[in-house]
């Protein structure tokens, strides 16, 4: 099959297997069926066209006019190929998951919530595989509407709330500030294509360069930099699931990628190193990575924890573009997927104790490793590459950040990596240690939040999804041959 | 023979069959009348936009007497495609009326709504194809006498004062038209647009033309509810019967911004007072305040067709918007949201229609549950709705893609900020909406309804399912917008 029927492929089939899903929604087996068979389809897709993409090549599919000069149309460069990859990867380990988990936790309206899920994942592969800004927004958006409903699955009061904040922040951003990026990009540029090099060059200077930078940095709301990051720990009342794989994955990833996106074929990051209008990037990211590792040291919730190391972890991505070093921008386009092995593990992870024993708290996990002893070694697995420590994939790609920085001279984004990094053991490694180590305590008010006592693991599909997330981060350590080629193309190394 | 004749008998037909609707009297063969009448219309405006397209402007002389002593029919692009506006929304309205005027209006006069119906039609399709500046009065007081009837046919009482109201405005409006029409005609002899086009510069330093010019930008500012002269309108949609909201929301507001754009860039097309004497700048600032303020307003209605209703006086101020900035991509802004905002507004008031049709109710808070009272009315709803925010890959976005960048073109970056500040209010009244549609239990005791009669939900789908598919390929509607502004504005450019 060539490449570009792959491409359309990739993006036809989680939307039939939406509608299939929809249709088989009276028979939950089937319907499982449809979505693993789909996530499969989609990876196997994805993956047949990574061998073109990592010869060199760019496959294009224009598909039809969206307006006048600006087609919907897609083309597969190296960051987009690694973003779709892990979008639709992560999407099998993900649903396997989510069988056990919905089940076990006896979700209501499951045909919903699948059937959103694999629209996400058609946003996501849509917003990897864009070849313009424009067909970019365009999922971009498709991808903030169709989370909605997933964020709000329990229908209560508060999700009803958090469903408002999330799409006040993700479309007001979006529509007000990265809306008019574009349209002031194409008014100077004439054009909307992702080039090499930028499209920018010679045709914005000065203080529009800045201007324009900040219009879409803060305009994708969905790389949570502050102050518009309050969406992401709003959106955890939805089920771990989306957490693990919107949040932790594709919508915050789709975030972190249009920014490199941007900085790389809109801007070019050579020209907006000349420019000397995008210095401040570093500083508002590197504030953001330090300020969201405090408020995730002072997060008693678990998943709450996650969200605030997710918003740190993904200005890593936003710092690294911002330092215009290529060692930095290979930092980037490999922390994104680093990140997503690591943060789906603990989110999964933290789904999990929540089926097995309905515990949310951090204070509420002394002594669970012995209860549930994969689960929590997943954990802590996920735990080291948050910190970036080996033998994980988190290690690798905050060497390229480093090496980055120190070779441009930005002696902040070195500081601010070194204290996150501490930062980050300091509420990842208290939760390990309570885990294994600590004897188990008798909780006040048990009963009344429905906590299981007596427990042992997850469904087997759960504990399967989150030791084959942790397992793959540590093997992306040992052989990060796939994701280090793809960011050398990125550089054009 | 016929194909000569098209622009009388796009008016003549409808004209004649409006009295033989009275004649036949029994509901259903009126229906089945009409709709013969408005289908004949709607093929008629095609063939029309055809000739037009292939041979350029088409001149018709009504009785073969001569321009500029008799009347002329002459039809341009712009004309072409507001007869395909009016006459596409009247035929596609009426397989919906027949069910929801059974039910709103009584049995024994319902042949005189379709009586009035195709009068209205006839009017407005008369104000579009006319070359004469006095006809359009005619046919300006034909479409609105008979829109007072159908207004005061609605259920509730106050559709009555609701009515009375829009007289008292409309005559106010349609005299001040009449007066500027007298002014001009005192000046220059001659009542025919294309001849005043050639007259008029030689008279335009008079006070006598400018005060013409300003009674008849009054005058139809009143009738294309422009704020702060939108009094009229908010009761008239929210207490006529269902199908006239529609009809009235999607044709009668645009075809007065047609005239608008007429006065100003065919008649006082040779003659630059439209810039000279600030009316567009007035006309920007009415337009900027009218889209913020009545779409704050908008959001506070209960009566959810009145909040429709704002929302519209909302939109005419894109429209107007698009007028003041006097450039191509401003006109197309335009004249291509005459179409998209007939479509999604179409199927919004549809949608409130079908609702109606089984509740009996628009107040918000009869909308509890309704997402799964009535599946695919609210669907339709949602989808309609995220046009309305201007989502990509509907219409709304394209009209507002036009907007914004015609503002950037002029280097006016905080009208494109304002322009896409105002859109972010719609989706507060559109999600308010949706929330409680969907997150609100059905309450208790609530009779069980079925959803809303497939002859309704056709017609609602068919605009729906449009606003979808012109904002996925906006080619064909966007190239004839442009070519329509191009056009206007000729050597002006």
């Amino acid at each position: 099959m060539s490449a570009e029927a792959a491409i359309v492929g990739a993006l036809l089939v989680p939307l039939g297997g939406m509608v299939l899903i929809a249709l088989t929604g009276w028979r939950p087996n089937v319907r499982e069926g449809v979505t693993l068979v789909t996530s499969l389809v989609t990876f196997l897709l994805v993956a047949s066209i990574f061998p073109s993409v990592a010869a060199g090549a760019r496959p294009e599919v224009a598909l039809f006019e969206m307006l006048p000069g600006l087609a919907l149309a897609f083309r597969v460069e190296p960051l987009g190929m690694a973003f779709a990859g892990i979008a639709s990867f992560l999407w099998i380990i993900t649903s396997i998951y989510s069988i056990g988990y919905m089940r076990g936790h006896h979700e209501e309206n499951q045909t919903r919530f699948y059937a959103f899920f694999a629209m996400a994942i058609f946003s996501a592969i849509g917003v990897a595989f864009s070849a313009n800004m424009l067909t970019l927004f365009a999922f971009y958006e498709v991808l903030s509407v169709c989370t909605y409903p997933l964020v709000t699955h329990q229908g209560t009061d508060e999700a009803k709330r958090a469903g408002r904040i999330y799409l006040g922040i993700l479309i007001g951003t979006s529509i007000a500030f990265q809306l008019l990026a574009i349209g002031w990009t194409y008014i100077v540029a004439g054009t909307l294509d992702f080039q090499d090099g930028g499209i920018l060059a010679g045709k914005a200077e000065g203080p529009l360069v800045g201007v324009l930078l900040a219009l879409y940095v803060f305009g994708i709301g969905k790389a949570a930099l502050m102050p518009f990051h309050r969406w992401l720990p709003a959106a955890m009342v939805a089920p771990t699931p989306v957490s693990a794989l919107l949040h932790a994955v594709a919508v915050v990833k789709a975030g972190v990628f249009s920014v490199v996106k941007v900085i790389v074929y809109i801007f070019g990051y050579d020209y907006l190193a000349q420019q000397m209008s995008g210095g401040w990037l570093v500083y508002v990211a590197g504030f953001t990575i330090i300020a969201a590792s405090i408020i995730a040291l002072r997060q008693d919730n678990l998943k709450l924890r996650l969200a605030y190391s997710t918003i740190s972890q993904l200005s890593y991505v936003v710092i690294a573009a911002a330092i215009l070093a290529p060692m930095s921008v290979m930092g980037a386009a490999l922390h994104i997927v680093a990140h997503a092995f690591g943060k789906i593990t603990l989110f999964f992870a933290a789904g999990a104790i929540l089926v097995a024993s309905h515990k949310t708290q951090v204070s509420q996990l002394d002594g669970i490793g012995r209860r549930m002893p994969w689960t929590m070694a997943a954990f802590a697995i996920g735990s080291l590459s948050m910190i970036g420590l080996p033998p994980t994939v988190g290690f690798i790609s905050k060497w390229y950040i480093l090496q980055g920085a120190v070779q441009a001279h930005q002696m902040v984004a070195v500081a601010v990596i070194v204290v996150s990094t501490l930062l980050n053991a300091g509420y990842f490694l208290p939760i390990v240690y309570s885990a294994f180590f600590r004897p188990e305590k008798a909780l006040a008010g048990a009963a009344q939040h429905h906590i299981k006592v007596d427990h042992g693991e997850a469904p087997f599909t759960s504990v399967f999804a989150l030791t084959a997330t942790a397992a793959a981060t540590v093997a992306l350590f040992l052989f990060p041959d796939a994701p280090l080629s793809l960011a050398r193309l990125l550089v054009g190394g | 023979m016929i194909s000569s004749n098209l622009p009388a008998l796009q008016i003549v037909i409808p004209l004649l069959s409006a009295p033989i609707c009275v004649i036949l009297r029994d509901r259903r063969i009126v229906w089945a009348f009409a709709q013969l009448i408005t289908l004949f219309a709607f093929g008629c405006a095609v063939a029309l936009t055809v000739q037009v397209l292939q041979t350029g402007p088409i001149s018709y002389e009504i009785g073969n007497w001569q321009a500029p002593w008799g009347i002329e029919y002459r039809i341009d692009l712009l004309n072409a495609f507001m007869l395909i506006i009016v006459s596409a929304i009247g035929a596609i309205t009426m397989p919906y009326a027949r069910v929801s005027v059974a039910k709103e209006i009584p049995q024994e006069r319902i042949y005189l709504f379709y009586t009035m119906y195709l009068l209205s039609m006839t009017g407005l399709l008369g104000i579009a194809i006319t070359g004469d500046a006095f006809n359009l009065f005619v046919f300006l007081e034909i479409s609105a006498l008979s829109s007072y009837v159908l207004i005061s046919l609605g259920e509730d009482r106050r559709a009555l004062t609701a009515a009375y109201r829009y007289l008292v405005m409309g005559t106010l409006g349609a005299t001040f038209y009449i007066i500027g029409v007298g002014l001009m005609y005192m000046m220059t002899g001659t009542l025919n647009m294309a001849d005043l086009v050639g007259r008029l510069p030689g008279v335009a330093h008079t006070t006598t033309i400018l005060a013409a010019l300003a009674f008849i930008t009054c005058g139809v500012s009143l009738k294309l509810a422009l704020f702060p002269l939108h009094l009229w309108l908010p009761n008239a949609y929210a207490f006529a019967p269902s199908v006239v909201t529609v009809f009235l929301a999607a044709t009668a507001t645009k075809v007065s911004v047609y005239v608008l754009l007429r006065v100003f860039f065919t008649i006082f097309g040779g003659v630059d007072l439209f810039i000279d004497s600030h009316l567009a700048d007035i006309l920007m600032a009415l337009a900027l305040v009218g889209m913020f303020t009545m779409s704050a307003v908008a959001i506070y209605q209960k009566n959810l067709k009145r909040m429709l209703a704002f929302s519209s006086v909302a939109q005419i101020g894109y429209m107007v918007l698009g007028i003041s900035f006097v450039s191509v991509l401003g006109l197309t802004g335009t004249i291509i949201h005459l179409f998209n905002h007939a479509l999604m507004k179409g199927a919004l008031f549809m949608a409130l229609g079908c609702i109606v049709f089984r509740t009996g109710s628009v107040d918000i808070k009869d909308m509890a549950g309704m997402g799964r009272r009535m599946p695919v009315t609210m669907a339709a709803f949602v989808v309609a709705g995220l046009s309305m925010i201007g989502v990509p890959l509907t219409v709304g976005f394209v009209s507002k893609w036009y907007l914004v960048l015609a503002a950037l073109e002029q280097d006016a970056w905080w009208i494109a900020l304002l322009v896409l500040l105002s859109s972010l209010l719609a989706v507060v009244y559109i999600w308010r909406v949706i929330e409680v549609a969907y997150f609100r239990p059905v309450p208790e005791g609530a009779p069980p309804i079925k959803e809303a009669p497939l002859s309704m939900l056709l017609p609602m789908w068919l605009l729906t399912g449009g606003a979808v598919f012109f904002g996925v390929h906006s080619t064909l509607t966007v190239d004839i917008a442009r070519a329509a502004a191009t056009f206007l504005l000729g050597d002006r450019q």
